[in-house]
């Protein structure tokens, strides 16, 4: 009996490539293409009064020099707006290159395309734009103040506004026993994969058509924008995603004016044409998250049961807008975290600045709510003198489904399918020790240290639709290969779907091979985001696998004479279910679905008309039939499915010099059934990481001009080995009752509440509220300061 | 006013670039190229040799996605100009194990310990790893962390390329074993074929 694959820890299929250095990004591809280098504002905000071009020409190499002027047609049109939403008020996009102003340094203003990047940079250096200074608006003070625009179009600075409501939280607050406030504030940071983004475009002038390679998370996404922007006709334009060195959410903004450009530019010129992102210009000119103020009111009990949340936030979304609101619709749509709240109120601003554009960086809004939420249990219960778990537990959700009256990103009801957040938070204290810990701070502070204990608690709605697509082929070697169009950026996509097909398909996993992210295997597809993949691609290659199936049983069953019912498929052997001597490889199964006319090899002969008994009154292929043993189909969920997690965290804080260290970091988490556990830790343990960079060394250090004072890896504090803790992790497997796999998202889930884990642990340690993260040590040290001087309260348990 | 290239740069008459001639000792093959006096080291193994497991992170020196050895000590292959190392022993990921099917004890561990996800800073850990153990086949787990740590992952959290350092440093010395015939030894030359602990 072949073992089930789902469910093992099985060695991931990517790696010996990657290993060996055989893996192939984008940089890898294109031996000797042309190159292109842009020129980006060095000013914030700014008019473009002239462009002069002369001095890159005389650079050797150089073959075009491309300013707004050159773009033709719908290229010169704004960018489009992804993600359209009610919300938005003014929605103002980019455009491909700079057209009479800039609004964030770093926007590319001139491409230039030369024999290779050496020259190409050499020419952009030459380039000379003259600029009229504007006010810049940086940091959502003054982008809330409202005294300098970016945009005219958009009075107040504010691209979006919505308010949602259920029950009556004003109410309810007016009338409980207890009411708190809190002003909260949460800073910027980025994915920063470790490859940036890069585009190889590439025209064919023979037929016509465009065949682009982008590090991106949608190559569906990317093939249809260069279609409609180049005009041309779909099947002219190919989109291929090879090997991505990580995405986090980055790469799904699309398309990026340098996919357009290049894509624009090749056709032109009829070169192939490549662009490799520096990190620099990632810095500048890819995209943010996080930053957001946040104003609390809670009104509770004297148990600490929520009576009602009222709420309103801050977002600050950059210079444009081009992937709508997903970013502080998630925060507002995630803030009750695993709460019964039916009393809750939120409104967003969403504000212009001239800063880099904000899209989603994993988690998408979602640690931001987690981030107010838990900051403000945590006040609720040292308010009341109560334990932090105590309260918590009070108002966790313990029916499911579980409707929360808020429309979700994907315009759907949210609704918690599944979950056992008691449960959790059980195997959460015993995992960090938390009934022992009082013991634990009473040695540390007899030792003269100082330590805290953390907790932080969030769903997050996973796998939302509107599809994925997978097509299954079984070649007559018995290989099988599979296909999915969403993209792959390390999350083992071709171990996890080839153990999901594997299983169903009943063949050893060794003759599974997957594609993702290759519009010429797979046209429809969404694209990889919001902890979707596994969701919503591994329940589509298990229905095409099942629809596969079914049809080798039917097949193998005619070529047997036996029903298809009596059939089963093990180790790649179709058999007679207790009559193993009745049986057929399943590559004669595949042989047998595609009646030849042509003998091209021994196994094709037994294909062909004069090869074995026909029933000569029927067609060879009978009408509902189609020839091979290969299929389709599409998985499309109602809604998303809530996975849910708890961390608790002991960070330790040197008393003078305000170091801040964590000496333990632990993790409960529910995806729901783990097709791969390995797979599932190591999403967490990289989501942790991320986050612990979020909460003590990320952010993006903008000066009031709008320059990005720390664009580079020596001075944006990327966490290296010696930051990151061993994680500790302990799972639920929830199932979730919405997809046949019964599975839940999980890539996103390491970082959602880190944040939040990380200010509950500190503000245990110093006895005084965190409310503004990520924290360093000066930042820590100057709120002593103020403590000791009597300008920052105490906790009252202090 | 542009200050981006010293005078001489080009041969305006050619219209291309002035080169010169270098030769490159990578991964024991001898290579003569005819090259930019600028073109960085990380450049002239990925684009004129075609030797693309060195990757580009960030092209100042920090994240070490880079790292190729010279004269067996790691270095970060795009902070160094490829004329300037002529005659030294260059070796990349591809020196230390360019076979998916046969990957080296390093790479194996890896793939055992789930040590790399999108895989791009990988090779750069490996080079360093490889330096790491001809100095101290035997770390403890926090030698092991320090070894790392100067190379930035996005994806891993760095728990499993700790880990995998540890497993390396057991498969090289299992392999080291069986090819000294002490075929007793607990592990010994079949370590690779070995589910992880």
């Amino acid at each position: 009996m072949t073992t089930r694959m789902f469910g093992q820890r099985i060695k991931r299929r990517e790696d010996p490539r990657l290993v060996t250095g055989n893996g192939r990004y984008v940089d890898d591809l294109g031996t000797g293409a042309l190159e292109a280098a842009f020129v980006r504002s060095p000013h914030a905000h700014a008019r473009i009064l002239d462009i002069d071009v002369s001095g890159a020409l005389d650079v050797p190499g150089v073959v075009a020099v491309w300013t707004y002027e050159d773009l033709v047609g719908k290229l010169a049109e704004p960018l489009p707006m992804l993600l359209p939403h009610p919300a938005i008020e003014a929605p103002v996009t980019g455009h491909v290159l700079a057209k009479d102003e800039v609004n964030h340094v770093g926007e590319a203003i001139v491409m230039v395309i030369a024999d290779d990047r050496y020259l190409a940079e050499d020419a952009a250096s030459r380039i000379e734009v003259e600029y009229e200074f504007r006010d810049a608006v940086v940091g959502i003070e003054a982008a809330r103040d409202g005294a300098a625009l970016v945009h005219e179009e958009a009075p107040g600075n504010i691209a979006a506004h919505l308010v949602q409501e259920v029950g009556d939280a004003p109410g309810r607050i007016a009338s409980a026993a207890h009411v708190l406030e809190l002003d909260l504030d949460i800073e910027r940071s980025a994915s920063m994969p470790m490859e940036g983004k890069g585009v190889l475009a590439r025209w064919n002038r023979e037929d016509g058509s465009l065949r682009v390679h982008s590090s991106t998370q949608t190559s569906t996404g990317v093939r249809a924008a260069l279609a409609a922007r180049l005009d041309l006709p779909l099947n002219k334009v190919d989109v291929i995603t090879p090997d991505v060195g990580g995405g986090f959410g980055v790469k799904i903004n699309h398309p990026w004016p340098e996919e357009l450009a290049l894509g624009a530019a090749a056709k032109v010129l009829e070169r192939e044409v490549k662009w490799t992102e520096d990190r620099r210009e990632h810095f500048i000119s890819s995209a943010h998250e996080r930053q957001q103020l946040q104003r609390v009111r809670v009104g509770f009990d004297d148990d600490g049961r929520i009576a009602g949340l009222d709420v309103q936030f801050w977002h600050d979304n950059g210079a444009y807008l081009p992937y709508g609101v997903i970013v502080p619709l998630n925060t507002s749509t995630h803030i009750l975290g695993p709460y019964d709240l039916p009393d809750y109120r939120v409104e967003y601003y969403s504000l212009y600045t001239n800063t880099v554009i904000v899209t989603p960086y994993r988690g998408a809004g979602r640690p931001q709510a987690a981030y107010l939420m838990e900051r403000t249990m945590d006040a609720v219960a040292d308010y009341l003198g109560r334990d932090r778990t105590e309260v918590r537990r009070r108002n966790f959700v313990r029916e499911f489904p579980h409707p929360i009256g808020l429309t979700m990103q994907d315009g759907r009801e949210g609704i918690y399918d599944s979950g056992d957040y008691d449960t959790s938070l059980d195997k959460l204290k015993a995992l960090v020790g938390w009934d022992d810990f009082a013991d634990y701070r009473r040695e540390a502070e007899a030792a003269g240290r100082r330590v805290g204990l953390g907790i932080g608690c969030y769903v997050e709605s996973t796998g939302a639709g509107p599809y994925e697509g997978g097509h299954i082929e079984i070649e007559t070697t018995g290989r099988v290969n599979v296909a999915t169009g969403l993209t792959s950026q390390g999350q083992a996509h071709q171990t996890v779907l080839a153990q999901i097909v594997a299983d169903e398909l009943g063949v050893p996993i060794e003759m599974v091979s997957v594609t993702t992210g290759d519009t010429r295997k797979m046209g429809y597809s969404v694209g990889t985001w919001g902890s979707r993949g596994a969701v919503m691609s591994g329940n589509a290659v298990h229905l095409t696998a099942k629809k596969v199936k079914q049809k080798a049983l039917a097949v193998a069953g005619r070529s047997l004479e036996v029903d298809p019912a009596d059939l089963e498929i093990v180790d790649g052997i179709v058999r007679v279910k207790g009559d193993p001597k009745a049986q057929m490889p399943l590559a004669m199964v595949s042989v047998l679905s595609n009646p030849l006319r042509y003998a091209f090899d021994d196994t094709a002969r037994a294909a062909t008309q004069f090869a074995g008994k026909q029933d000569e009154t029927k067609p060879p292929i009978a009408e509902s039939d189609k020839p091979g043993l290969e299929d389709s189909d599409f998985y499309s969920p109602v809604r998303s499915t809530f996975a849910s997690g708890m961390h608790a965290a002991i960070v330790e804080t040197d008393p003078e010099t305000a170091d801040i260290r964590i000496l333990r970091y632990c993790v409960v988490h529910d995806c729901g059934p783990m097709i791969n556990p390995m797979v599932v830790e190591g999403q967490v343990h990289g989501g942790v990481a991320q986050g612990v960079g979020g909460a003590l060394y990320e952010k993006m250090a903008y000066d009031s001009s709008g320059q990005l004072l720390n664009a580079s890896f020596m001075d944006f504090l990327m966490p290296f080995a010696a930051e990151v803790p061993e994680i500790e992790t302990d799972h639920l497997e929830t199932p979730s009752p919405l997809n046949p796999l019964g599975i839940k998202g999980a890539g996103e889930a390491g970082t959602i509440p880190v944040s939040a884990v990380i200010a509950s642990a500190v503000e245990d340690a110093e006895g005084f509220p965190i409310t503004r993260m990520p924290i360093s040590p000066p930042e820590l040290w100057e709120l002593r300061r103020r403590h000791d001087a009597g300008e920052w309260p105490s906790l009252r348990r202090g | 006013m542009t200050t981006d290239n010293a005078p001489g740069t080009y041969d305006l008459e050619a219209g291309r670039e002035r080169t010169q001639p270098v030769a490159l000792t990578v991964n024991g093959v001898e290579h003569r190229l005819d090259i930019p006096g600028r073109r960085l080291l990380s450049d002239a193994l990925r684009h004129d040799l075609g030797l693309t497991g060195t990757h580009v992170g960030c092209e100042h020196g920090v994240c070490g996605a880079c790292t190729v050895l010279l004269d067996g000590q790691p270095v970060r292959s795009c902070l160094i100009f490829a004329a300037t190392v002529q005659g030294r022993e260059i070796t990349t990921v591809e020196g230390i194990g360019d076979d998916p099917e046969h990957p080296s004890p390093v790479q194996q561990a890896f793939i055992d310990s789930h040590a790399l996800q999108c895989g791009f800073c990988t090779p750069g850990f490996i080079t360093t790893i490889e330096a790491f153990l001809a100095e101290n086949p035997d770390p403890s787990r926090e030698e092991a962390r320090e070894a790392i740590s100067g190379n930035l992952c996005r994806c891993t959290g760095y728990q499993n390329i700790v880990t995998a350092v540890c497993r390396a440093a057991e498969l090289k010395r299992a392999a080291g074993r069986a090819t000294a015939g002490c075929a007793g030894c607990p592990g010994s030359g079949t370590a690779a074929g070995e589910e992880q602990p």
